[in-house]
C-alpha cells in the first residue's frame, strides 16, 4: 500500500504501491523530491549487485525538496541530477533508447513526475507490469484546462486560475494517463464571477 | 480533395440551427417517434441492454442507423464544430482498420436500408459511394486512405448522425482509442481518449458501487459480430444544443440560469441517447454509437402519458443523479412546470406513446 495517505477518490486516479526490488538485467529509477528516500529504501532491501546495473535520474521536488546527496551516495552505476522535470524527461528519452525490454523501471516522487515518465516509458512499448510506482512527497497536481488545453503545473489551490487562458477552474477528480494530468473545468461558467474561495487541497 | 456538402433541404429534411437562434424543433410526426426513455414512473441506473434488432415501423428502431428529418442540419452543425475544434475527432494510430470497419458497416447498411438516399457499388476494392442528401459522389479504394479526403472514420461520420467511439480490446478491457464526438453530453474525447472502460466512466456517481460497470464490461467483451445491442441514456439540455462539450462549457453553461416558467416548455429539452454497440469484423474493435435526440418539454407533453411520467421522474430523481446530469439547479422549476401535465392518472408500462 502507498505510504502517502490520499482522500477517497475515483477510479481513473492511479494507484500507487511501494517499490520492491525485482530481478532484471537493468534497473532504471526516475525520482523527484522525497522520492529519493524510496530509492534509498529499495537499495537497502536489494541485492548489492543491483547498484552495478542501476541508472538513476533525479530532480528536486515541486516543494523545493532536494535530496540529491542521498542519491549520489548510493553508488549507482549511473546517476544524474536534472534541473527540472522537463529536462529530466529529455534525459529519460535518451536513456530509454538503450534500455533493454527486460529492464525493471521504478518511478517515485510526485504524481506529475511519475505520470509523465510513465507516459514516455509506455509509449516505447515497455510493459506496464515492469513499471513500479511509489508516491512520495508533495501532492500538488498537474492539471489540464479542458477549455484551452493548457497545462498548469503544481496546482495547490482549488479552484485556481488557468495559467494560460485565465479562466477559474475547479480540479475534477478525473485523470488521463495519456496527458498525465487531472482535468480542470471552469467553475463560474453558469454563474459568471461567482468563484468560491480557494482552499489548499494539494500540498 | 475535400468534402463539399450540397445540402439538399426539402420537405423532409429541415433547415434549422442548434446554436445562436436555435431554430431546431420537431415536426408533429417526429414527436410521435421520439425515443422516450422511461418505461416506468421512476428512474435508476441499469445496464438495460437489449438486442439491436429492427423495431416498430416508423420508430427510431426501424433501421440500424436512423436517418431523420434533422439529418442535414446535424451534419452541418458537426462541420461547424469540427472547423472550430479539430480535436473533437481523433484516432490513435492503431485504430485505422477499425475506422474502415465502421465505414463499411455504415455504407452497406444505409445503402440497403435507405436506397432512395444512399448507394454503394463495389468492384473488388474499388467502391463507389453516393450520398444524395449531402450531394456526395465518391469513388475510392477500400482500405486505401489516400483515396478519401479524410481518414475512414472521419469521412463516414461526417455523414452520419450520432457520436461514434471505437474501442480496442486488450488486457481484458476496452480502450477508447478513437472517436468522432460533437454531440456529447458534457464529456471530452480529447481528455478521455486512450482510457480504459473503468477510467472513462470514473466520474459517474453511484454506478460503480452498484457493480454496473463490472457487469457492463463483462457483457460487452462477449459481444459478437453480427449481434449488436442497444440501450438508452438521457439527460437534460437547455436550448437545443447538440454540442454540449466541456470545451465550450463557458459559452453554454450560463444558459442554465435563464430558465423561467414562461420559457421552460421551449427551452428545456429531454436529451435521449440511443446507444448501440457493434463488434467489428477485421479489427475486433467495438463500435459505440451515441445518437442524441432532443425533445422540447412542450413537444413531449403533447403525449399525455409522457407528460405524466416525465413529471414523476424529474420530481423523484436521486439528487446525485440530477447533479451529475447537470440539472439539479433547475430540477424544482422543471417539476413545477411539468406538474401541470400530470393529473395523477396511472400510466401504462413501457415507453410507447399510446399502449
Amino acid at each position: 500500500m502507498t505510504k502517502t495517505e490520499f482522500p477517497p477518490s475515483i477510479i481513473s486516479r492511479p494507484v500507487y504501491g511501494q517499490l520492491a526490488p525485482r530481478p532484471g538485467a537493468f534497473h532504471l529509477f526516475v525520482a523527484d523530491g522525497e522520492g529519493a528516500e524510496a530509492v534509498v529504501e529499495l537499495f537497502d532491501k536489494a541485492d548489492p549487485s543491483l547498484k552495478s546495473r542501476a541508472h538513476i535520474l533525479y530532480t528536486a521536488g515541486p516543494n523545493g525538496t532536494d535530496q540529491w546527496d542521498k542519491i549520489a551516495a548510493l553508488g549507482a552505476n549511473q546517476a544524474q541530477k536534472a534541473a527540472s522535470i522537463p529536462t529530466l524527461l529529455f534525459r529519460l528519452a535518451r536513456v530509454l533508447q538503450d534500455t533493454p525490454m527486460d529492464a525493471q523501471i521504478y518511478l517515485t516522487g510526485t504524481e506529475g513526475l511519475m505520470g509523465q515518465a510513465e507516459r514516455d516509458v509506455m509509449a516505447l512499448g515497455f510493459p506496464h507490469v515492469d513499471i513500479q510506482k511509489e508516491h512520495r512527497g508533495s501532492t500538488v497536481r498537474r492539471v489540464q484546462c479542458v477549455h484551452c488545453k493548457g497545462i498548469t503545473e503544481n496546482v495547490r489551490m482549488d479552484p485556481f486560475q488557468c495559467s494560460h487562458c485565465g479562466l477559474h477552474l475547479f480540479v475534477r477528480d478525473h485523470y488521463s494517463r495519456r496527458l498525465a494530468a487531472f482535468q480542470g473545468v471552469n467553475i463560474d461558467a453558469e454563474d459568471k464571477g461567482q468563484i468560491p474561495p480557494a482552499v489548499e487541497r494539494f500540498k | 480533395m475535400s468534402l463539399d456538402f450540397k445540402y439538399g433541404f426539402d420537405d423532409f429534411f429541415r433547415d434549422e440551427t442548434f446554436v445562436d437562434d436555435f431554430t431546431y424543433r420537431n415536426s408533429p410526426q417526429n414527436i410521435r417517434r421520439f425515443p422516450f426513455p422511461f418505461d416506468r414512473d421512476d428512474y435508476m441506473y441499469s445496464v438495460n441492454m437489449e438486442p439491436h434488432v429492427p423495431g416498430r415501423k416508423g420508430s427510431v428502431f426501424e433501421k440500424t442507423f436512423d436517418v431523420d428529418e434533422h439529418y442535414l442540419s446535424e451534419m452541418r452543425d458537426r462541420a461547424r464544430v469540427l472547423a472550430a475544434d479539430p480535436l473533437r475527432c481523433q484516432s490513435l494510430p492503431h485504430m485505422t482498420l477499425a475506422g474502415w470497419d465502421l465505414l463499411e458497416l455504415i455504407m452497406e447498411t444505409k445503402a440497403r436500408e435507405y436506397p432512395q438516399w444512399f448507394s454503394l457499388t463495389k468492384d473488388g476494392n474499388r467502391w463507389h459511394w453516393i450520398n444524395r442528401p449531402l450531394g456526395i459522389d465518391q469513388k475510392f479504394t477500400f482500405l486505401d486512405e489516400s483515396t478519401l479526403p479524410y481518414g475512414p472514420m472521419e469521412y463516414i461520420t461526417r455523414q452520419t448522425q450520432g457520436d461514434f467511439t471505437l474501442q480496442d480490446e486488450r488486457e481484458g478491457t476496452l480502450w477508447v482509442d478513437a472517436g468522432m464526438v460533437t454531440t456529447q453530453a458534457d464529456w471530452s474525447l480529447d481528455f478521455n481518449i486512450g482510457m480504459n472502460f473503468h477510467e472513462w466512466h470514473a466520474p459517474v456517481p453511484l454506478a460503480h458501487e452498484k457493480g454496473i460497470f463490472d457487469r457492463a464490461l463483462k457483457f460487452l467483451l462477449k459481444l459478437q459480430h453480427g449481434s449488436p445491442v442497444r440501450r438508452y441514456n438521457w439527460t437534460m439540455t437547455v436550448n437545443p444544443l447538440l454540442d454540449t462539450a466541456p470545451e465550450t462549457y463557458p459559452e453554454w453553461g450560463h444558459m442554465r440560469t435563464a430558465l423561467t416558467q414562461e420559457n421552460m416548455g421551449n427551452m428545456m429539452h429531454l436529451r435521449v441517447e440511443l446507444q448501440t454497440l457493434y463488434r467489428l469484423p477485421r479489427s475486433n474493435a467495438i463500435l459505440f454509437d451515441i445518437r442524441a435526440y432532443l425533445g422540447k418539454f412542450e413537444e413531449l407533453v403533447q403525449v399525455p402519458k409522457w407528460g405524466r411520467r416525465l413529471h414523476r421522474v424529474v420530481r423523484d430523481i436521486h439528487p446525485d443523479l440530477a447533479t451529475y446530469k447537470g440539472f439539479i439547479r433547475n430540477r424544482d422549476a422543471m417539476a413545477l412546470w411539468l406538474s401541470k401535465y400530470d393529473d395523477g392518472a396511472p400510466t401504462s408500462p413501457g415507453w410507447w406513446p399510446e399502449d
